[in-house]
């Protein structure tokens, strides 16, 4: 999943990272196809170089030593106005057909069930030129529509973001699963694009909670290199954060 | 300084009792993840106030412990949680069980948050922006009104002014007149201290104005702004103070499996926070391994600047 999301930042893009997995993504493409991609925080930091260890917030001390730039979350979100962010990556409790995310109100065993809510995510879907969303494979999580729009996706279908008045050169880009690459349709709706080596396209139609369109020309997502193989055990050697 | 100043130097109980009233509005967490009030919120919860308005963009734990304790009534947010662990329990137990009691919760993104207390910094009733737009955030908040711009007919969102009673803002260094220097990611500190009607500064260390005045760019809040400046070394534990403490990691995960059940919840409440008199009493508890473990390693000081002429 981390050289898969690696391969969404392209060289000498500006990337809201976000935590976890996106970060290690951060980290290996720097060290392989985007050495000049920078990361930004909404907290207020932008790094040209990745952190020195693995974090757990991105107000660890460590994500602040040798920082580019250390200021303010205007400074840095209103960069994401201007349109100058190529790229942010999300997580999310639910992403629905047309890559709508919920991370406000989730749903167990029939309850409902308060979660964190926004943060910056709305403010990255609606303004990033591209979003990815990277999520566990499972139909809880994959529905047919979200019970909430935290932060929009392509609303109801094509044409939907711009009714809504979000900037033209916005939107949801892709979604990694554990299972599959899903991208969108000149519709809105998400379709399968490829699969993870070893999962059949019938075992990801089943964990998904609608009809999931696959791909005239579906491909087998690439495995990672040696030398991603490689940087990624440099960078999280002790498997903090890619257990996969 | 010249002697028209007077020290603003209090305690902490002294700040909380005479700057945070019950049916408050308090900012904190303004510095994200980094520089949390804690102690300020321990404070709050040994004086039992109550109907409090939460507000700030995201505050890991510190939102959820007073949430629990009984503090609050509404929570104005992007995020309310543990950054470490997900979900916070006591925020879910209020919002889907009235437990302790109800909340209103007023949601918002980070930065609709940031715009919101950058208007009131800047004086004006809103900002527009192209946030939040399509997304089903502004129909449960009225401080998010969609409008057409009257110079290019864009849709935007006004964000309305917030003006919180107090901010809390915790801050490495300041002087006894609340000039205070902080660094790092400033997250919303810097308008969220000019928006609030109060400012309590709760500082690393006290320092002699020519220390600040050596490094003015550092100065992100004068001390016009400030009620009060409380002196609290390891005042924003668990959260790390850069250049001073790390984060406490294990302490989030600890206290996500000990908020998890309500009786269990109570008793954290009874170790960390009711009977424990001060913030020094505080650090005992904690205990000199876990301290030592928390301290800087290795110091990385900035190149100087020359302000000479």
């Amino acid at each position: 999943m981390v050289a898969t999301a690696a391969r969404e930042i392209r060289d000498g893009e500006l990337v809201f990272v976000g935590m976890r997995l996106p970060m290690i993504a951060f980290a290996l493409v720097k060290r392989t196809h985007a050495p000049r991609a920078t990361g930004l925080f909404e907290n207020g930091i932008i790094r040209d170089e990745p952190a020195s260890t693995p974090l757990y917030t991105m107000g660890d001390p460590p994500n602040l030593f040798k920082a580019t730039f250390c200021g303010d979350m205007i400074s840095v979100m209103s960069l994401l106005q201007q349109g100058r962010v190529n790229v942010g990556f999300l997580g999310a409790a639910e992403v629905d057909r047309f890559g709508n995310l919920n991370t406000t109100w989730g749903r167990r065993n029939g309850q409902s069930v308060r979660l964190p809510g926004s943060g910056g995510a709305c403010d990255i879907s609606c303004l990033a030129q591209r979003t990815v969303v990277i999520l566990a494979h499972e139909p809880q999580r994959l529905v047919a529509r979200v019970g909430h729009i935290t932060s929009p996706g392509n609303g109801n279908g094509a044409g939907w973001r711009r009714a809504q008045g979000l900037p033209s050169r916005s939107g949801p880009s892709a979604i990694i699963t554990t299972m599959g690459v899903l991208r969108f349709g000149e519709d809105g709706e998400a379709y399968l694009a490829s699969v993870h080596p070893g999962i059949r396209v019938e075992e990801v139609l089943s964990h998904t909670g609608w009809e999931l369109r696959v791909a005239d020309d579906l491909t087998v997502t690439p495995e990672p290199s040696e030398g991603e193989l490689a940087a990624i055990r440099e960078i999280d050697p002790s498997h903090f954060w890619t257990r996969t | 300084m010249t002697g028209n100043f007077n020290s603003k130097s209090v305690s902490m109980r002294q700040a909380i009792t005479e700057h945070v009233p019950s049916g408050s509005s308090v900012l904190m967490g303004a510095e994200l993840e980094q520089m949390i009030p804690f102690s300020a919120g321990h404070d709050i919860i040994r004086q039992a106030r109550r109907n409090l308005t939460l507000v700030g963009p995201i505050s890991d734990i510190l939102f959820g412990l007073l949430i629990g304790a009984g503090c609050v009534s509404r929570v104005m947010a992007a995020w309310v949680g543990n950054a470490s662990a997900g979900v916070g329990y006591c925020f879910r137990r209020a919002v889907e069980r009235a437990i302790p009691n109800a909340i209103e919760t007023v949601d918002y993104t980070n930065f609709t948050m940031a715009m919101a207390l950058h208007a009131a910094a800047l004086g004006v009733p809103f900002l527009p922006t192209y946030a939040a737009l399509g997304s089903d955030i502004p129909k449960s908040n009225g401080n998010l009104r969609e409008f057409v711009s009257p110079v290019n007919e864009d849709r935007l969102i006004a964000v309305r002014a917030l003006q919180p009673d107090v901010a809390i803002v915790p801050v490495q260094r300041a002087d006894a007149y609340g000039n205070s220097h902080l660094w790092g990611n400033l997250g919303v500190a810097i308008d969220g201290a000019r928006a609030s009607r109060k400012v309590i500064i709760v500082a690393e260390e006290i320092v002699p104005p020519e220390v600040i005045a050596s490094d003015p760019n550092r100065t992100l809040i004068p001390g016009f702004l400030v009620a009060a400046v409380v002196h609290e070394p390891w005042g924003a534990h668990p959260s790390p103070v850069q250049g001073y403490y790390g984060r406490d990691h294990a302490f989030f995960s600890e206290y996500h499996e000990q908020s998890r059940k309500e009786e269990d919840f109570e008793r954290w409440l009874e170790h960390w926070v009711l009977r424990v008199p001060s913030r020094a009493d505080y650090v005992k508890r904690l205990g000199d391994t876990r301290i030592a473990n928390l301290r800087v390693r290795e110091h990385a000081f900035s190149a100087p600047a020359d302000f000479g002429f």
